[in-house]
């Protein structure tokens, strides 16, 4: 029932917003909506296990953790939002990169999409069938698509171009990978209703192997295209760095997650089908060549969003790298889910204030932010420092279990590979950010740089309360948080 | 009955063909239309003896949906910004066809070790859905308008669904019925993002789709 809730209080607010045209009214309702969905959800923490799971809907502790950092990133960035939409102009206005006119697409649109993509990412976290995990992922694209394309130029429309068609074409590739994961369990005799999670699991050592694995490769290709795992993450840094900040907020820290939660559950039937090497090298692989690419391009990268983009490509490698290396690299995987979503939430949306104050994306052109809007510079400092993995947030713990992990299994080729990458990425990054916060502005005050401004709430407390979370989580572990962390790795098949 | 079948499987292979050479587009989309009718045709071939009321839904709605409802939403946009053709696509179309060639050898060999021994569907089955699936891939891959690149992933995703659908695979109804809401949606989405581009270049070459970039 509470689940039902879940999914439909926010679809049907959607729709409301699609009908009605007042700007005010839909601002309200989204808000409202996405209090609910964090309320219902926080009650759930306490009431879950009386929740009977059906054969295609249902809370695990994976799902429910998943959700809840899905509902608190949305509920933070629609408070972002809400500020956003009353700050942005309307009609039609100048764009910051180019010497073009474009308008926003109308806020009835935006929210109501907003409200759908929460639903269907809701449906994502608590289906427990792989056939409705691909049609709810299939549906996050297709909501969130229209939200790319708010800011109505030609960068973001190439952006959302690139977005739709990659990610339809790996989702579809998935579709081919069910399908072969029911040939797969053909010789079972009965196969009523196979790619519900609980029969496959059951059923997962009659599975046959061949087929399995090439459904696996399939599924794997699909969902890492939507995860963002090089080298099928062409869509990512376009699609969070043309996106209104809120937006890529959420993208990057909930709808990454989405996909690697429905790869984390395919992992789990190779592992009860007793082809887990498999599907771990496969994780291990993708999870180093991602962090390859992401160092890469992110030292010579000039657009700070398209930075923060990579590194969101980097992390989930990091997370994908975490699930192929077992044991406590698993805990320390989910882990690192939650922190990199609090961080990465909290990052994009400080720089949607930057770009707000300097009017560019350029990483050269924003000097001196601590003169100009010390507690933005203090948010981008935090959040910097986190991403990049130091003491005392909870990055730096996840990213030591991982490495922890590797150490155990003696995999020293790829600890090493680990920790090169992260060691480029922390000077890369460093180098960057750095002189964005602390540089004096040459010019006058005024005339190239702005003037020190306004920072209103709504832009900086949902970051600030990311911020001490993923600051609390690096000192301290709830035992609630703990336990179902274990939970978690037990599920997964680790010890 | 098996003659048949055969018959549709090579009317498959040389539809896919006519799909690769092509130029022009509204005979493309109606070699799509024929695709899908065959494609849905043959899943109803092997489902003959057992059919129930929800699979007769399921393929009327995928017929509506890919033979009538997709090529008439991509033929008026090809009729209102007034493409009749793909120029210079990346790669021309007698390489296409080499390619083609290439590929329906490769799923021949790919479905060798993947056979199917266990339902009614000839071994022919596998390699021609690849074949299809393939194709299609490479269109959206090969081709730089933007229409082009939708049907490329309209002929990928109908191999994919018919495989499904011939597979004897009994999903819930309801996730079947949306899995074809949300391929509607998405090419519906897609339709819209070419009127878009159109009318912002101009034209619908996605090459002029590059400004961002990072190498």
């Amino acid at each position: 029932m509470a689940i039902w809730l879940l999914l439909l209080v926010p679809a049907a607010a959607g729709l409301f917003c699609f009908l009605s045209r007042s700007s005010s009214l839909c601002r309200y309702i989204l808000c409202m909506a996405a209090v609910f969905h964090f309320l219902l959800v926080t009650w759930l923490w306490t009431h879950h296990g009386k929740t009977i799971p059906s054969a295609w809907i249902g809370l695990d502790d994976v799902g429910l953790l998943f959700l809840s950092i899905t509902s608190l990133l949305f509920l933070g960035s629609s408070v972002y939002t809400f500020g956003y939409l009353k700050a942005e102009a309307q009609g039609h206005r100048k764009d910051l990169e180019e010497n073009i006119f474009f308008k926003n697409s109308h806020d009835s649109v935006f929210t109501g999409c907003l409200l759908l993509f929460l639903s269907t990412m809701t449906l994502v976290t608590v289906s427990r069938h792989l056939g409705l995990m691909w049609v709810a992922i299939e549906a996050t694209t297709l909501s969130s698509a229209p939200l790319i394309y708010y800011h109505r130029h030609h960068r973001s429309l190439e952006a959302v171009w690139k977005y739709i068609l990659i990610c339809s074409i790996g989702i579809a590739l998935a579709m081919l990978g069910n399908f072969f994961i029911v040939v797969a369990g053909s010789e079972i005799g009965d196969t009523g209703n196979l790619l519900s999670l609980g029969e496959l699991t059951a059923n997962a050592s009659n599975l046959n192997p061949t087929w399995l694995k090439a459904a696996f490769v399939l599924c794997f290709v699909g969902y890492g295209t939507k995860m963002g795992l090089a080298p099928m993450h062409n869509w990512l840094p376009d699609a969070h760095s043309e996106a209104p900040s809120s937006v890529s907020a959420l993208l990057s820290g909930a709808l990454l997650n989405c996909a690697f939660l429905v790869l984390l559950r395919i992992h789990v039937v190779m592992i009860a089908a007793g082809l887990g090497q498999t599907s771990s090298q496969l994780f291990v692989l993708l999870g180093l060549i991602s962090l390859v690419f992401a160092a890469v391009f992110i030292i010579g990268q000039k657009d700070f969003k398209r930075m923060l983009a990579y590194s969101s490509v980097e992390h989930m490698g990091i997370i994908a790298l975490g699930i192929g290396i077992g044991g406590i690299g698993i805990s320390g995987s989910i882990f690192h889910a939650i922190n990199h979503s609090l961080v990465k939430g909290m990052l994009f949306m400080t720089a949607g204030n930057i770009m707000t104050a300097y009017q560019t994306k350029n990483i050269d052109s924003v000097r001196g932010l601590l003169y100009t809007r010390p507690i933005t510079a203090m948010l981008w400092l935090a959040g910097s420092i986190a991403i990049i993995g130091s003491p005392p947030f909870g990055t730096f713990l996840s990213e030591l279990t991982i490495l922890g992990g590797m150490i155990d299994t003696h995999r020293y080729g790829v600890a090493a590979v680990y920790l090169l990458t992260l060691g480029i990425i922390f000077a890369a990054l460093s180098a960057k950010v750095l002189p964005m916060i602390f540089l004096r502005p040459t010019g006058e005050l005024g005339q190239e740089n702005p003037l020190p401004g306004p920072e209103p709430a709504w832009s900086v407390a949902p970051l600030a309360v990311f911020g001490i979370f993923a600051l609390i989580l690096g000192v301290y572990m709830p035992p609630w948080l703990s336990k179902v962390l274990d939970e978690i790795t037990r599920y997964v098949g680790g010890q | 009955m098996n003659s048949i079948f055969n018959f549709l499987m090579i009317l498959l292979i040389l539809l896919n063909f006519r799909l690769l050479s092509s130029s022009r587009l509204i005979p493309c989309i109606h070699t799509f239309v024929m695709q899908a009718v065959i494609l849905t045709l043959v899943a109803w071939l092997t489902h003959r003896h057992n059919l129930n009321i929800h699979l007769i839904i399921l393929m009327s709605v995928n017929v509506i949906l890919k033979a009538i409802a997709l090529p008439w939403m991509l033929s008026r946009v090809a009729h209102k910004r007034a493409i009749s053709r793909e120029l210079d696509p990346i790669v021309g179309y007698t390489a296409s066809l080499i390619i083609g060639a290439l590929l329906l050898g490769i799923s021949v060999l790919i479905s060798q070790p993947l056979y199917l021994s266990h339902t009614a569907v000839e071994n022919f089955f596998l390699p021609i859905s690849l074949f299809t699936i393939f194709s299609g891939l490479f269109i959206t891959i090969a081709r730089k308008k933007a229409i082009t690149q939708v049907l490329g992933y309209m002929v990928m995703e109908n191999g994919i669904y018919t495989f499904g659908m011939a597979m004897a695979i009994h999903e819930p109804f309801i996730v079947e019925l949306s899995v074809l809401l949300d391929i509607f949606v998405a090419v519906l989405i897609m339709g819209v993002a070419i009127f878009h581009i159109s009318r912002e270049f101009d034209h619908m070459d996605t090459d002029r789709l590059s400004v961002l970039r990072d190498l």
